[in-house]
């Protein structure tokens, strides 16, 4: 049975953007179900989740938050750090890494400075490692600021960083 | 829309395409987009646009031909030319010999065997229609399946059919699907589900990022007739959130469906309603396994649970749910429109039809291929594959990702199917297929596999969750070669260990990778020990 929230729960600013999240608690009548969803339309929007976020999805939703902060942790999908300006992303699935993508990764963090799953001190680059983004014959792939970079060096990386920067 | 609306549909459509003399079918599957296809098309737009031969051409988008080792693939029909590694630079060129000698210089032979010893079932539509438009694929025979088992079929007779074909679950354990259907339909409960899993997770492997990426309305198709055949109303389509691709193009295909009549209330006019939803991953492996995907549908942490109860009897909501993959579903419009003696006369004696497969790694043609089950490993990797590039040397194939393993050369020569790639200690699994030559070194592969098990364990039971950081760390002091005789015989323990008592297919199967490459490179291992493993 839809269910609609007893009192009106308020988002965690004014900001304008916490209308699209409440379009999609709206499209799914507010049900529990509607968790992941809803934090995938948070992530979009805002580029990550942070715990007045949560906070508010778990009132809206009625929802325990131990439970929302359970699965905004448990999914790899979800980020709760403010990416980088850029982002740098290797895929380490299996036919990238049969054709070296360890090594590549090895290259950008020493490069870079940072581990897989950091960002740069100035805020500029986030490194991260995906599983497999099914673009496997174009083997190894990267993707850099959403572009994905096919047969692609650390160089070649590295570069269209700059470029972006410039 | 009923069947003869259909008819009148898919005409209309064949008959404004006779009008053109020429199709320019670009690939807009996501490799040929990250190698820029769609630039590709625009300057075929805008180039047949100034031509005057431009009237005469219509250039579409297309799904996936397969060759993605050589795209962008650009098809000319139905003059039945294939360009290969298209730029947009060669725009000019393609339109301007569409009424003259074809562009040589970017042509790719299409009587090469990676084409040619295809049999296409489930692929049968990609790179021949328009993912984008329905008419498209109504014009290629589609949802004539649907309306004909509403209209001139049980669901027991669907169930029949499906049973007869000999099909079975291609998310890579190979349960009867027929029999599958069967339980669903018999169980008890006013409230069904049908659930496609599209959450795949094995790292290599992009067979249902393909199908619904290229194909999308086959997906829906099948499972609206699987939804007819066990009673239900509402279906759930679950997709990695790394697929946007193909999440934009099964919403697209819901709503057009659903304007057509074809899916929602009263589907082709009979009593039959049927509602579908496009449910999005989160990036957890774990959720291929049947119980973790339906609490992850429920808005919850995907963690599985015990079976029984299977979710035939009490699975989303605890309704009876009716769980195949998206390969699954795709074969089920052809089984029915072409009847099950067709499909049961393909494949061997047990695994009957095709099977698709993502065939990467150290291989000339990488690629998407579906193959007749049967056919040996040895014909896929040399003569649809072309070999293994630079002049090396093979060394094994691995399938079923994470929870498959290596096959040894002295294999290549055995049929693909469920029992036998079973028998030698790897599995079906979805169809990811790696080939790996001299250069690998399968200590590191299965040290490779074992991070990827440990990482994706969700936690809940000890065996998986303790016991594959044990085997990974293990593994990475014989890859540093700090092992000694005695950890490799831990290692084995370990194995046996968590492959019968972890919880979930997860940590089941999270061994394989270890058994299979210390079955047949048990050398490697013992050549990477302290002291020669003397110590």
């Amino acid at each position: 049975m839809p269910v609609q929230p007893k009192k009106q729960v308020t988002p965690p600013s004014e900001d304008k953007r916490w209308r699209l999240v409440d379009a999609t608690m709206r499209r799914y009548n507010y049900r529990p179900n509607a968790l992941i969803e809803t934090l995938h339309t948070i992530q979009e929007t805002f580029g990550y989740l942070d715990k007045p976020g949560l906070q508010y999805v778990a009132r809206a939703l009625r929802v325990p938050y131990s439970r929302v902060f359970g699965v905004a942790t448990f999914y790899n999908y979800f980020t709760m750090k403010p990416p980088g300006e850029h982002t740098c992303l290797v895929c380490l699935g299996t036919a990238c890494y049969i054709k070296g993508s360890g090594e590549l990764m090895a290259e950008l963090e020493r490069a870079l400075g940072i581990k897989a799953g950091e960002t740069t001190a100035d805020g500029k680059v986030s490194l991260l490692a995906v599983r497999c983004i099914g673009s496997c014959g174009l083997a190894p792939a990267g993707v850099v600021d959403g572009q994905v970079l096919p047969k692609v060096t650390a160089t070649q990386m590295l570069q269209r960083l700059k470029d972006g920067k410039a | 829309m009923t069947l003869d609306e259909l008819e009148k549909v898919a005409l209309k459509e064949i008959q404004a395409r006779q009008q053109i003399p020429h199709t320019i079918d670009v690939c807009l599957g996501t490799t040929c987009l990250a190698l820029q296809g769609d630039k590709l098309k625009a300057a075929l737009e805008q180039e047949a646009a100034r031509h005057p031969v431009g009237a005469k051409c219509r250039v579409r988008g297309v799904g996936c031909p397969g060759l993605c080792a050589l795209g962008p693939l650009v098809a000319i029909k139905p003059d039945g030319l294939l360009y290969k590694t298209v730029k947009p630079e060669d725009a000019p060129d393609i339109v301007n010999s569409l009424d003259a000698e074809p562009v040589a210089r970017l042509r790719c032979d299409t009587e090469q065997p990676f084409f040619t010893r295809q049999t296409k079932i489930v692929l049968e539509n990609s790179g021949n229609i328009d993912p984008e438009r329905l008419e498209d694929y109504i014009a290629a025979g589609g949802y004539q399946a649907l309306l004909k088992a509403l209209t001139e079929m049980t669901p027991g007779e669907v169930i029949d059919e499906i049973t007869r074909s000999g099909l079975r679950g291609r998310g890579g354990a190979g349960f009867p699907t027929g029999l599958k259907w069967r339980t669903v339909a018999k169980a008890a409960g006013d409230r069904k589900y049908v659930v496609c899993n599209g959450d795949e997770g094995d790292p290599g492997a992009f067979m249902d990022r393909s199908v619904m990426e290229s194909d999308p309305h086959r997906v829906l198709e099948g499972m609206a007739i699987a939804a007819y055949a066990v009673g239900a109303n509402e279906g759930f389509i679950y997709v990695r959130a790394e697929y946007p691709l193909a999440v934009k193009r099964l919403k697209q295909a819901i709503t057009q469906a659903r304007g057509h009549g074809l899916l929602g209330a009263n589907i082709g006019g009979t009593a039959f309603t049927f509602r579908v939803e496009v449910r999005l991953g989160a990036g957890a492996f774990v959720c291929g396994e049947e119980t973790a995907l339906m609490a992850s549908i429920e808005g919850k942490r995907g963690t599985p649970r015990p079976r029984p109860p299977y979710p035939a009897e009490s699975g989303l909501w605890r309704c009876p749910t009716l769980i195949n993959n998206v390969e699954t579903f795709a074969n089920v419009p052809t089984i029915l429109r072409r009847g099950a003696d067709w499909f049961a006369g393909i494949g061997t004696a047990k695994s009957k039809g095709t099977k698709v497969f993502a065939l990467t790694g150290r291989v000339q043609n990488t690629g998407l291929i579906e193959v007749p089950m049967g056919i040996t490993l040895r014909e896929i990797i040399y003569d649809i594959g072309g070999g293994i590039p630079d002049g090396r040397k093979f060394k094994a194939v691995q399938t079923g990702g994470p929870s498959g393993g290596c096959i040894p050369e002295q294999y290549l020569d055995m049929p693909v199917d469920y029992e036998s790639l079973a028998s030698v200690g790897s599995i079906m699994g979805s169809g990811g297929m790696i080939v790996m030559d001299d250069t690998s070194s399968m200590v590191d592969v299965a040290k490779y596999f074992m991070e990827f098990c440990k990482s994706e364990s969700c936690g809940k039971c000890v065996p998986c969750r303790v016991g594959t950081a044990q085997m990974h760390a293990l593994l990475e002091a014989i890859a540093a070669g700090e092992g000694t005789a005695h950890d490799l015989e831990r290692l084995e323990l370990l194995c046996d260990m968590v492959k019968h008592t972890s919880l979930c297919g997860l940590g089941q199967s999270a061994p394989n990778p270890v058994l299979s490459t210390l079955r047949y490179f048990r050398h490697e291992y013992e050549a990477r020990l302290l002291n020669g493993g003397s110590a």
